[in-house]
């Protein structure tokens, strides 16, 4: 079953986009900032990260240098949900190492559709 | 497939609420070079302007685009934080209060303030030559939209760089999101394959190109490769459909040999949807996805607390089953395990009870974090330097009661600004600090919480109070009252010496209104004020309201529970002590007091064995700053009540506030004290009146007597 | 051996009548009781249970038929003597005396209420046409408790209107 992790700070946020994801198949697992994503990433096998930018403690930035570093996490596609979709972000999206972004507000269908590019 | 995402309204409005709440109190504690809190103060807008695009309220979307941008400027270093700009924002988040409740409670917004605030937000940003960058709302044209166009055939010519795996994208599944677009074939190009030996696992070799058949635009497709647009070489061509032969770049003329070129070949051939399912609000911009409806409101509970409250009940059910078992086969050499299973019981259903009770605990600080931002505000409007303290914000209570007091409480505050803190030149005069101080504390004593406000200022003056009492025609001139008297007279209707009427707290219609508030939740409110020094407003309250620690008492054949929060002193009166005044009152004497007995049984008009104070039992009550003795037989057990209302199935009666189940399966009434004062009192006026009605009769026969 | 002078001699306390032998199909239930020896019946589905005499708690300054309250399984239930507010016969209270407790769901509030009787007795079928207007004028019960009046052999059965049983009760005060 491919399994996503789901960061975000914003409880409603990450409820919705885990139910998306569930009701299409998919089994989640969810954390509130970069750092309880970090710890919730390891230990298990994880397909697809989906990550906020703006979080406390460990932003979605850092977070995905960090995922990079770890061998389990070279070719995990990870996303970046965020409102902005500006070349800059893209770029510091790039530069951490993220596989692509993803942007707010997110349409379910959208969602859904857009990560087949990584995902089965 | 749809995904209706419309149950996740409340909880979105639940979190805007307290991201606004979080955004004002930070907003009052910003100082400049903090950057903690600014940045929560963004990521806060940030959250409500990403979960209203979400569900399309494109007004709050609008609105928070553009507290957003000055916040990122904030927090940038870009623009450097003005006390202005602060407030500015603090009207923003009004503003965006405004507009959130309007969704919650499905109404139409008063935007007279918002288009206001909107105008001065963009004036602002404009002044520093910012772009304000478009808001991103769900009309935009990033839903992949298609025009019923005719199919064409397209020629895709990818080539990624080698390293395009290790950013996580995956060729295969590119393609597999292109089927999606339009018909795929797929041919790999294996021309820059090396040899076994130097392959890298961990790098791409190939190319393919691709023939897709879709109706779809060329942004749609240039879409599926956006991720990959620096990292690969992408070649989109359209065909023309007139001529018959393809232009096939060169790289299709090496096929691949490879196992991959037969696998790439996807399977899905199904005729693409291109026009996936927008949203319903893309049509209507300014109509949310679905309304919502918060109804009771919801509780969040600690997991610790549920956790424990499992716990609690299977050592429930292991004692019920235990006691069963006991049960089954009894004799009386089993009554020792029987008590103690009881016991057990007991302390298992005590334990229950305050765990569940403690659900509806919340921290007062969620009725105490207005505050802050009230006395900002009071203290700009009235030209005072007022310091807020609050403690005991830890302190927990019952959601409901906190939810009730709040008004009371935010009343308490406004006087204390108001009326209690004299203005700067005042206080300077009288060797004051400058700064007034108002402390909000909140404590737990015994069965009740205990809310304070207190204030340094000048204090109530009595004579003032005094003064406007007589002239309502409350007292007259010979009347002599306590201290705790005349501050309780504050809290008559339309009572208030306020020298202008301010528009701050009102004319006078607050104080009453406070203390009958207070008293529906159960409470009471005592006031306590030194002249030059400060006032005290202690409010007493409940900790919950469905349970109530009672006295369990008889008179005649009657069990009633009195409020133990109620109670002063219980005694057995002493002779010596008893007076009789005005012909059938009677007065105890307590200390300094005289306290006005008030036998239940006539005022219930039930049959009583002990129809003299001699013989009763003296209960000390009480409410309204009044002291009354409730003549009762006996005084009997102290318990915990579950107060049940009588208005369910029958209806209000006066002297009663509920009735309970007791341990014996029977009912018993819970006396309302301010209640039972009242039904003496128009008692005594109708003994009153009738006893004058008498009189004149007995005066005349005595003069006829006289005159005869 | 005639069935139906049989089920006729049966006393039949609670159960339903045997009037046919077949199921009950059409018309509407209704349970009668006896207030002196006047016979009157309420709606069946409006019963919840049907208690014995027990002393409830007193409600202070009440008037005198409305006897108390009741716990019933949690529920506080007022108890309204029938006896002594029709002033139909004597209110006693001894072994077969019966408390009829009575649910009824309004708009926006169900309530329930216990009525202390002389006894019960048993389930009636009642088709609707066979209700016959109240007289209007006489009787110790007013006009509006009244849904009707049935014919069962040679008595006379009153329908009583459970909702105005229960509505006066709210208004009253002393």
């Amino acid at each position: 079953m491919t399994k996503i992790l789901v960061v975000d700070d914003s409880n409603s946020i990450r409820d919705m986009v885990s139910f998306t994801l569930k009701s299409a198949g998919y089994e989640t697992v969810e954390a509130k900032d970069g750092q309880d994503g970090l710890n919730k990433a390891q230990g298990t096998a994880i397909d697809l990260v989906i990550s906020d930018v703006n979080m406390p403690i460990m932003d979605g930035i850092t977070l995905c240098q960090e995922l990079r570093k770890l061998p389990s996490f070279k070719f995990t596609p990870i996303l970046m949900l965020t409102t902005e979709s500006s070349g800059d972000m893209k770029m510091r999206g790039k530069a951490a190492g993220a596989t692509g972004w993803l942007v707010k507000p997110f349409n379910p269908e959208k969602l859904l559709a857009t990560i087949k590019r990584v995902v089965r | 497939m749809s995904v209706d995402l419309s149950q996740f309204i409340p909880s979105f409005l639940e979190e805007s609420f307290e991201g606004l709440e979080l955004m004002e109190s930070s907003l009052l504690d910003l100082e400049q070079g903090d950057d903690e809190t600014i940045n929560s103060i963004f990521r806060a807008a940030h959250s409500i302007k990403g979960g209203a695009g979400t569900f399309g309220f494109n007004n709050v979307t609008e609105f928070t685009h553009l507290v957003e941008t000055l916040l990122d400027e904030m927090r940038d270093g870009r623009r450097k934080i003005e006390q202005d700009d602060v407030e500015l924002l603090l009207d923003s988040v009004d503003c965006m209060r405004l507009l959130i409740e309007s969704i919650r409670d499905e109404t139409e917004c008063e935007t007279s303030k918002i288009i206001e605030t909107s105008v001065l937000l963009e004036k602002t940003l404009a002044a520093d030559g910012v772009e304000v960058s478009e808001a991103i709302t769900i009309n935009s044209s990033d839903t992949v939209e298609s025009k019923t166009d005719d199919s064409s055939t397209w020629q895709i010519s990818f080539i990624p760089e080698h390293h395009l795996v290790q950013t996580g994208n995956d060729p295969l599944l590119l393609f597999n999101a292109l089927a999606d677009v339009g018909e795929v074939t797929i041919v790999a190009c294996a021309k820059d394959l090396p040899a076994l030996n130097d392959i890298d696992a961990e790098e791409i070799y190939l190319s393919w190109n691709i023939t897709l058949q879709s109706s779809a635009e060329e942004d749609d497709i240039k879409e599926v490769f956006e991720w990959v647009e620096d990292e690969c070489e992408l070649i989109i061509t359209k065909e023309e459909l007139s001529n018959g032969d393809l232009s096939i770049p060169e790289l299709l003329t090496e096929p691949a040999s490879l196992e991959e070129a037969d696998s790439i070949v996807p399977t899905p051939t199904i005729e693409v949807p291109v026009q996936p399912t927008s949203s319903p609000s893309a049509t209507n911009t300014d109509k949310p996805v679905s309304k919502a409806k918060t109804e009771l409101g919801s509780i969040r509970v600690g997991v610790d607390k549920v956790d424990s409250l499992i716990n609690l009940v299977g050592e429930l059910v292991i004692t019920q089953s235990m006691l069963s078992e006991l049960g089954n086969d009894f004799d009386l050499s089993k009554v020792e395990r029987l008590n103690s299973g009881l016991e057990q019981l007991l302390q298992n259903t005590k334990e229950l009870q305050e765990s569940v009770m403690r659900i509806r605990m919340l921290p007062i600080s969620f009725a105490f974090n207005r505050f802050p931002r009230l006395v900002h505000d009071l203290s700009k409007k009235t030209g005072k330097e007022v310091e807020l303290i609050l403690k005991g914000e830890q302190t927990e209570l019952d959601k409901t009661v906190m939810e009730q007091i709040g008004d009371p409480l935010v009343h308490l505050v406004r006087n204390a600004v108001d009326h209690g803190i004299e203005s700067a030149e005042v206080r300077i005069a009288n060797g004051k600090p400058k700064k007034g101080t108002i402390m909000l504390d909140a404590y737990h004593q015994g069965g009740s919480i205990v809310i304070e406000i207190k204030d340094d200022g000048g204090g109530i003056d009595r004579e003032a109070v005094f003064n406007k009492a007589l002239e309502k025609g409350i007292v007259d001139e010979k009347t002599v009252l306590t201290d705790a008297q005349t501050f309780d007279l504050l809290f008559e209707p339309g009572f208030s010496t306020a020298k202008e009427v301010s528009d701050i707290s009102g004319r006078g219609v607050g104080m009453d209104v406070v203390k009958k508030n207070i008293q529906a939740l159960g409470g009471r409110i005592q006031v306590i004020s030194e002249p030059g020094k400060g006032s005290t407003f202690r409010v007493n309250l409940p900790l919950t309201l469905a349970i109530l620690d009672g006295q369990l008492v008889q008179v005649g054949t009657e069990t009633y529970i009195i409020p133990l929060i109620t109670i002063v002193e219980s005694l057995q009166p002493q002779k010596e002590l008893i007076n009789r005044v005005s012909g059938d009152m009677v007065l105890y004497r307590l200390r300094e007091d005289n306290v006005p007995v008030i036998p239940i049984y006539q005022l219930f008009n039930i049959p009583c064995e002990f129809d003299n104070i001699e013989n009763s039992l003296l209960v000390v009550v009480e409410a309204d700053g009044q002291k009354i003795g409730l003549m009762v037989d006996d005084l009997l057990a102290q318990q915990q009540v579950v107060i049940k209302s009588l208005n369910d199935n029958y209806q209000q009666v006066d002297g009663i506030s509920g009735a309970t189940i007791l341990g014996d399966g029977s009912v018993a009434m819970i006396l309302d004290v301010p209640g039972i004062i009242t039904m003496a009192l128009a008692q005594a006026q109708l003994n009153q009146q009738n006893r004058s009605r008498l009189q004149p009769k007995i005066t005349q026969s005595i003069s006829e007597g006289v005159n005869s | 051996m005639d069935i139906q002078m049989l089920a006729e001699e049966v006393p039949v306390e609670g159960e339903y009548s045997l009037e046919g032998v077949d199921f009950i199909t059409s018309g509407e239930q209704y349970l009668t009781f006896l207030l002196a020896d006047e016979q009157y019946a309420v709606d069946i589905l409006c019963v919840e249970e049907i208690r014995s005499w027990e002393n409830p708690t007193r409600i202070p300054n009440s008037p005198c038929y409305i006897k108390g309250v009741i716990n019933m399984r949690g529920i506080i239930v007022p108890i309204v003597d029938l006896r002594m507010k029709f002033n139909i016969g004597e209110a006693v209270y001894c072994e077969t005396t019966v408390v009829i407790v009575l649910t009824v769901e309004t708009e926006d509030k169900t309530r329930t209420i216990g009525f202390v009787v002389d006894a019960v007795s048993d389930v009636l079928n009642v088709e609707a046409n066979e209700i016959k207007p109240a007289p209007v004028f006489g009787g110790c019960v007013p006009q509006s408790y009244l849904d009707g009046l049935v014919n069962v052999a040679e008595k006379v059965v009153t329908i009583l209107n459970v909702k105005t049983l229960q509505a006066v009760e709210k208004h009253q005060i002393n």
